[in-house]
Formats: C-alpha cells, sequence, structure tokens
C-alpha cells in the first residue's frame, strides 16, 4: 500500500510538473518574444569599444533572473542522461534566463536612454534549490548615452 | 565615483593606477524563502525570492568596492568584472572587482 501511495505521489507530481511548468513555459516565452521586438531599437553587443565617435555618457547596466527547473523536466532529464545526447528541456530553460537577464539589462539601460549597450558579459550559476536544479543568470554591460541627442 | 566595465573611458585619460579593488558578499536566504522556492520549484518559472536575493547581494558587494576605491583616493573603477559560485546549499558568493584608478 505504501509503494502505490508512492508511486502515485510521484506521478501526480510529475503531472503537475509538467502541466503546470509548461504553460508557464510558454506564457514566459511568449513574453519575452513580445519585449524582445519592443527593445529591438536598443540592441546590446558584445564588443568592447563603442561603434561612434560621437561624445557619450556611459554608465554600468546589469540584469539578473533566477528561474528554476519544474518536476518533469528535471525527470525527463535524468532520463536523457541515461543515452546521452541534447537536453533539450534544460537547453530551453538556460535560453529562457539568459534571454530574460538581456532584456532586464536593456530595460535598465532604456531608462537611461541608451542608444545601445556594448561589452556585454554574461554569468551563470547553478543554484542548489531543493532538488530541482536552479540557475542565475547575470547580464552586464555598458549603455552608451549620446549627450548630443538634441543637437 | 564612475563604476564601468570598459577598459578605457572615451576623452578621459588616467593619470593613476591605484591597484586592484575587490567587494564580496556572502549570502544565505531564510528558511521562508527556501520553502517557497523549493515549492515553486516543482513547477518551474523565476524564482523571485532568489533574483532578490542575489540583486540586493550583489549591490552591497559592489558598494563595498565603491568603499575600498574611495579609502585609496580613487575617483573611478574601471573594467569591473562580475563573479558568481554558490559555495554551499543555500548560499551563494558575489564577488565583484575592478581597477580603481583616478582620472584627470
Amino acid at each position: 500500500m505504501i509503494g502505490l501511495s508512492q508511486i502515485v505521489f510521484f506521478v501526480l507530481l510529475l503531472l503537475s510538473g509538467f502541466v503546470i511548468g509548461s504553460v508557464a513555459e510558454r506564457r514566459h516565452r511568449k513574453s519575452i518574444i513580445k519585449r524582445e521586438l519592443q527593445f529591438n531599437a536598443l540592441p546590446a553587443i558584445a564588443s568592447r569599444r563603442p561603434a561612434e565617435d560621437r561624445p557619450y555618457a556611459q554608465m554600468l547596466v546589469t540584469g539578473s533572473v533566477v528561474i528554476g527547473s519544474d518536476y518533469f523536466k528535471t525527470f525527463l532529464s535524468g532520463l536523457i542522461n541515461l543515452f546521452g545526447g541534447r537536453v533539450t528541456p534544460y537547453e530551453s530553460l538556460i535560453d529562457r534566463a539568459r534571454r530574460e537577464a538581456t532584456l532586464r539589462m536593456k530595460e535598465q539601460a532604456s531608462q537611461l536612454n541608451a542608444s545601445y549597450v556594448f561589452n556585454v558579459k554574461f554569468e551563470t550559476m547553478r543554484i542548489a534549490a531543493g532538488r530541482v536544479p536552479a540557475l542565475e543568470v547575470l547580464a552586464y554591460g555598458t549603455a552608451l548615452v549620446a549627450t548630443d541627442q538634441h543637437a | 565615483m564612475l563604476l564601468s566595465n570598459l577598459e578605457f573611458l572615451p576623452d578621459r585619460t588616467v593619470k593613476r593606477h591605484l591597484g586592484l579593488v575587490q567587494g564580496s558578499s556572502v549570502r544565505s536566504k531564510h528558511v521562508g524563502r527556501d520553502i517557497g522556492a523549493s515549492l515553486k520549484s516543482l513547477f518551474g518559472g523565476e524564482l523571485k525570492g532568489y533574483t532578490e536575493l542575489l540583486h540586493d547581494s550583489r549591490e552591497e558587494a559592489t558598494q563595498r568596492l565603491l568603499e575600498q576605491a574611495e579609502s585609496l583616493g580613487a575617483n573611478a573603477v574601471i573594467n569591473v568584472r562580475y563573479s558568481t559560485s554558490s559555495i554551499a546549499a543555500g548560499a551563494a558568493e558575489i564577488f565583484v572587482y575592478g581597477s580603481a584608478v583616478e582620472l584627470e
């Protein structure tokens, strides 16, 4: 009887992780795409030097997010681990985290009226939040604010 | 005090290098947050409590970096880098470092 109830509990966790997790993921992805389109006019680039010679002011901007995996993803990744290969559930997780962090950095930059962010660096850290892995992504860069905007 | 992750600054010259300055902060979250996060982690999604915690922690580390730079008589810290490591279950270290300089 104990074995059966354990199995039922496990299946419930898997199911709720799958249903709620995938709904949340779809919603998040949608909002990321929407905001990315909004911030298309404010690019974030990796080059170490600004692309123009106009006078400008600069400011350090950062954006960070902690995103957790769900129970179903964790279980699925465990299965994939047995056979090797691309762990797609985590790929999508880390992709969302990185894009969200970039967006938050851009939000901060847009509040400063910056025209773009350069010298962008990423920092990723695994966080042990219970049994289910979570990760933090930090994006930071230099926001360039043109000083002759009104000229 | 100017803070930047550039190695140079436009239209400014570095008068004096004052060496490496750093700031760090190790934080863990309280149990309530932990329980909330582990519930949340069943279903996935953003763990806001942790996002805030690490954000605050990063601000504190940056503050310490600035204090150190100030005590050296610097007026800017350039080439700033962030580094993060989770040193134990439930605790993370945020480390910020950069070069303290005196700008003209």
